[in-house]
Parts: structure tokens; sequence; C-alpha cells
């Protein structure tokens, strides 16, 4: 008989093509966040974004144009990983591949949070959108899980989809309610409900910080579970993995993340759910690789998508939301069509 | 050994049937017992009071109507379900308070409902099985290794290895989920119908399988059979379900009568000797199937020879005269 060498595939040719896939998208990342600190309405060339990376102490106006750029490059590395672990989370999580952060309710939660508050209480500072976003993401994404949970087997992926499509949409019915009459309230609101990264401020990022690292090291924590659930509920439980406890989990890194971002940068569709679907597409179905590679890819769809509305329309910007929704779609569309999708 | 509500004998050691005991290369034999079990959800009782003693090393089968319970009681047994009342002993200890790895490396579990991930290769699904046996961020090793390489030998699957799951073969495919429950190394093996869906060639395929592990690891197996011929001829002991009462509990030579079928599922048999394996066999006598009036018919001719009991000739006459 033939030797059977091979652990599990990692000689397959799979694999092989996941490691380099990481290698090259890691490394466009790194130029891709170069470019995001050099290209703006003034262009600074890149030997002097590398000098003033350098040097600190650095003063001219290229100086203080690379500043400026900075927290924006670093909050789209930031919201691209967070996004692509939510979406990988929930994909692993409710088994259906067109799950993403916005079925939680999370974006509905937020913007209804923020709506109320600009049009109560009269909220306008950045800071107090970020939390106050952040408390309504996750009060939504608590009743979705309560909603899904409800009956004596506990939840199950076709009802937290369900849950979560109906909470989206009576929140989103809310949000109407309140804004519509208020001209004022709109035109504030609006700037937030598009998503974008030009509002990025290290005062702002670095509070959030602690939430990023939180959730993504709960997100890791998950990959194993996400595995054995993968091939069902029952067979998950068979080989010991705590089915409910790894939901919870999944469920509760998707929305810190998730949460996190949007409070940060508002509601940014498309990355939660395209990028699992193209590393999946790269490294086949064991989430600790799809993982892997979406940290990297989230931040490149992100930052490539920044890049281009900011080049498009020069001088002015087109939102990130925008353009990833732009890119994300036709994306989403060749990709269900190739992976002929068995299970929607 | 077993515990049985109906007056027949309790006499039903492997040893009866001739099959080897468990000369086992696995070093723990565990052992799975139920004491007074009741499960439900809610009010309803799905299983109702059951004592079963599973004989190390055996082959059991539960067979039973829809509905009578079968699946709930075998994952209870796996510890997928908390018993309203009673336990689950495994090796004497009440599994709901064990650790559900420490569990899963004595009982492995092959539901009916599982998912093969899209585009999976067989050796990947099969290394999912040693799940159990990782901590987190533990790294794969060489006895996960020769776990995985064992399975694929024993269900043949080797040569499949790199070969995407989706791609098999029903039969294939089963193989090689039963391969991935072989990879968790447990000395017993529990399964949902692991011949649903399948061709008859397929079933055998599957259940000789199941046998040759049996003999030859010392396997303890139990599974959800709704065939209960093929019940009848694989399984050293059979556990009839009704309503989540026991109803009989036994060796297929016991229990297996075409009063218990009555009983149980609600339909008229006649039970013969298999040809195949002198075991009993039920042949389901429904008055207006074409296959019973023709076996009434050779019944009447005097081939069947086999037969248990005589004939009922008040319904051979009425048959006749139809």
């Amino acid at each position: 008989m033939h030797a059977h060498t091979s652990r599990s595939g990692t000689k397959n040719p799979r694999t092989r093509l996941g490691v380099i896939c990481f290698v090259v998208s890691l490394v466009l990342l790194v130029v891709l966040a170069l470019c995001s600190i050099a290209i703006g309405s003034r262009p600074v060339p890149l030997s002097e974004v590398i000098a003033v990376l350098g040097d600190p102490g650095a003063s001219g106006v290229a100086a203080e144009a690379v500043r400026l750029r900075i927290p924006r490059m670093v909050l789209g590395v930031l919201a691209g990983m967070a996004l692509a672990s939510a979406g990988t989370l929930m994909q692993g999580m409710t088994r259906n591949p067109l799950a993403d952060p916005s079925i939680l309710g999370l974006n509905g939660g937020a913007a209804f949070a923020i709506v109320l508050s600009m049009a109560t209480v009269g909220l306008s500072a950045p800071i107090q959108y970020v939390w106050v976003g952040m408390l309504g993401s996750c009060i939504a994404a608590l009743g979705v899980w309560a909603l899904g949970s409800l009956g004596a087997k506990g939840p199950s992926p076709l009802k937290m989809t369900l849950a979560g499509a109906v909470v989206a949409a009576m929140l989103s019915s809310l949000t109407s309610a309140v804004l519509l009459p208020r001209i004022d309230v709109i035109s504030s609101f609006r700037f937030w409900q598009v998503g974008g990264l030009s509002g990025a401020r290290f005062s702002l990022i670095v509070p959030l910080l602690p939430l990023f690292v939180i959730g993504e090291v709960m997100a890791v924590w998950c990959l194993p579970g996400l595995n054995a659930l993968a091939m069902g509920d029952d067979l998950a439980r068979g080989l010991g993995s705590r089915v409910r406890l790894v939901r919870m989990g999944a469920w509760g890194a998707s929305v810190i993340l998730s949460a996190t971002t949007t409070a940060l940068a508002g509601p940014i569709g498309f990355v939660g759910l395209v990028v699992p679907h193209a590393a999946r597409l790269i490294v086949g179905s064991n989430y600790k690789r799809i993982f892997t590679l979406s940290l990297v890819f989230g931040p490149i769809l992100l930052l490539a998508s920044d890049l281009i509305g900011r080049v498009l329309t020069r001088p002015t910007d087109v939102e990130v939301g925008i353009v990833t929704a732009l890119i994300g779609a036709p994306c989403f569309i060749v990709l269900a069509r190739r992976r002929n999708l068995q299970q929607i | 050994m077993m515990k049985t509500q109906d007056s027949k004998g309790p006499d039903s050691t492997p040893a009866a049937t001739g099959r080897p005991g468990p000369t086992s290369s696995i070093t723990r034999d565990p052992h799975l017992e139920t004491t007074g079990l009741s499960v439900g959800y809610g009010e309803h009782l799905v299983i109702n009071n059951i004592d079963l003693d599973i004989p190390v090393g055996t082959i059991g089968a539960i067979i039973g109507p829809n509905g009578c319970g079968k699946s709930t009681f075998l994952r209870a047994l796996a510890r997928l379900l908390k018993p309203v009342n009673g336990t689950v002993l495994l090796n004497g200890a009440d599994i709901a308070s064990m650790p559900t790895k420490r569990v899963a490396t004595q009982v492995g579990l092959l539901p009916q409902s599982s998912i093969a991930p899209e585009g999976i290769t067989v050796s990947d699904l099969v290394s999912r099985g040693r799940y159990p046996y990782h901590r987190f961020g533990s790294a794969w090793n060489a006895e996960d290794q020769t776990a995985v390489d064992h399975a694929l030998r024993a269900t043949g699957m080797e040569g499949f290895a790199d070969r995407p799951v989706d791609e098999l073969s029903g039969g294939q495919r089963q193989r090689a989920w039963i391969a991935l429950t072989l990879a968790q190394q447990t000395g017993i093996v529990l399964l949902d119908e692991p011949t649903t869906f399948l061709d008859v060639s397929y079933q055998l395929e599957v259940l000789d399988l199941l046998s040759d592990l049996n003999a030859t690891e010392g396997t303890t197996i139990v599974m959800v059979l709704h065939d209960v011929n093929l019940a009848a001829r694989y399984a050293d002991w059979m556990l009839a379900l009704c309503d989540g009462h026991q109803e009989a509990l036994g060796t297929p030579d016991e229990i297996l009568t075409e009063e218990l079928v009555h009983r149980v599922f609600g339909v008229e048999a006649t039970i013969v000797d298999d040809p195949a394996s002198g075991m009993p066999m039920m042949i389901a006598d429904r008055r207006h199937s074409l296959r019973a009036r023709r076996a009434l018919h050779e019944t009447t001719v005097g081939g069947n020879s086999g037969a248990r009991t005589a004939p009922k000739t008040e319904r051979d006459a009425h048959h006749e005269h139809k």
C-alpha cells in the first residue's frame, strides 16, 4: 500500500496557496498603508512619508499631512480586521455563508441610539457618538440573542438569522420615525450613517483599542469550536465541544468588534461578508486559516476602498462605506456564483 | 449482565453469538450504563425510565417506530441531553458531571445530521475527530497523525484521503464520517441510523465495517437502526423502544417475535430464519401489498418452510376468497 504521510493536508496545494496568499497580501497591506498616508488631497512622496515616520519631530506641511493621515490609516486597519473577524465568526456560528455583522442588528442598534440621542439630548461630539453607538449596538445584539434563543432548544442558526432580520427591520423603521420630522438631525446623522474613516482621531481610537484586542482574543479562542460546530451541533457536542459557550463567545466577540468599529467609523457594509468568503475560497473550510487570512484581507479591502474614494473625486472624499459596497457587491456576486452556494 | 423489563432471559452475553470478546488495542474499555433514565423536553417525557447496562465489546441495536425516542436515547447516552431523572454512568461515574472533552475521549457519537463543511477533504474531516485531545493552542502531534492514519486504513479510505468529501459516493461518505469517529479513539461508538439514505449494498458495507471494528478492536457499538432485519443480523443485543418505554431487551433470537413486532410497530409480521445469517427475520404482512400476497401464496403452496409459527389460516382463507 502507498504510504500515507501527509497530515490532513499540510502538504496539499491548497495550504501552500494559503501561505503564499498570506505573505503576498501582507506585503500588499504594508504598501497600501504607506500609500494611504502618501495619497490625499495634497500628495506626499513616499520617501518623505518614510522620512516623517522615522523622525517624529519633523515639521513642515508634508509632516502635518502625514500626521493627520496616520490615524485614518490605523483606523482603516483596525476596522478592516475587526469587521472581517466578526464576519468570520458570524458565518461560523450560524453556519450561514451569508451571515455578516449586520444580521446582529448592530448597525441598526447603533444608528437608532445615535439618532435618538441627537434628537432628544442633542449629542454632537464624536466621542459621545462612540459610546452611545456602542451602547445601542450591544442592546440590539442582546435583543437578537434573546429572541433567537427563545424556545426549549436554545439558539439555532436559523432562529438567530431570523431574529437579526426582524430586529434590524424594526430598528430601521424606528430610526426613520425619529429622523423624518427633524431636518437638523437628518443632516448631521447622514454623515455618520454612510460610514467613513475621515473622522479618525487618536483621541477617539485609543480609548477603544482594548476592545479591539479583547474582541480579537475572544475570536481566536472560538476558532477550534467553530471548526467543530461546522459539522453540526450534535457532532460538535459529541466531540466534547461546549456548543453554547462557543456560540456565546463568538457572538460576544463579533458584537464587541463590530460595535467598536461602528462606533468609530459608522456602519461599513460588505467587509464582513465578502472577506471571509474570499479567504474560504483560498484556504478551504478550516476557520483557523480563514480567520488568519481575513485579518489581512479585511484591512486591504478597507484601505483600498478608502484610497479609491479619495483618488476618484479629488479633492473631496467618497466615504469608504460607499466604496466597500460598490466593490463588495459585485465581488460577492462573483464569489457566490463561483462557490455555487448550496445553502441559502 | 443486562437488565430486562420483559421476562425474557437476561442471558444475552456476547459469547452466545460466537463473537470474540473485547481483545482491545484500545487501552481502556469504557463501560456505559443507564439507571432509571428519563429524558424529555419540558413536561413531555421522550424517554421513560430505562435501565440499560451495555456489555463491553458488543454490538447493540436500538429499534422502534418513528418518534419512539431512539435518537433521544442515543443522544442522552452521549451526554447531549440532560436527563430529567436517572443517570447515565460512564465507568460508574455520572456522565453529566464529567468534563465534556473527557467524555468525548471515551464515547464517540455519529449523529444523523452531520454536515461536511464545503470542500473539506477526507483527511481534514477525519482529523477533526481529534478535537477532544486538544487543549487551546496545542499543536497537531504524531499521536494524532497515527490515529487519523489508522482510522483511514480501518475504513478503507486511505486512498481517498485528499479527495473532497462532496465528491464521494454515499457509502464512501459514511465511511469517512465513521473514520472521524474512529479517529476520536473511543472505546464506545454510538451511531444514529448509520445506514439511512444508503443503497442496500452501502448499508451492508457500513454494517460490515462496524462489525469488523467490533471484532478487531473490541469497540463497543450501539446504533439506532430502523431496519429491524439488519439490526437482528448484526447486533448481539437489541433494545426495542415504544413511546419512550423499554419494550424488550435481549438477543435478537430472544426478543424478535411476532408478538413484539405487533406490540412495538403495530404490524402483523411473520418471523422466519434469515437464510443468510440464521438470525430471525421479520416479514411484515400488509394485506394489500403485492409482496404480502405473493408470500402468502408461497406459504400456502408450501414454499416457506422456515416460518417459525404456523401461518394464520383464517387470514389466508380470507385472502384466498377475495
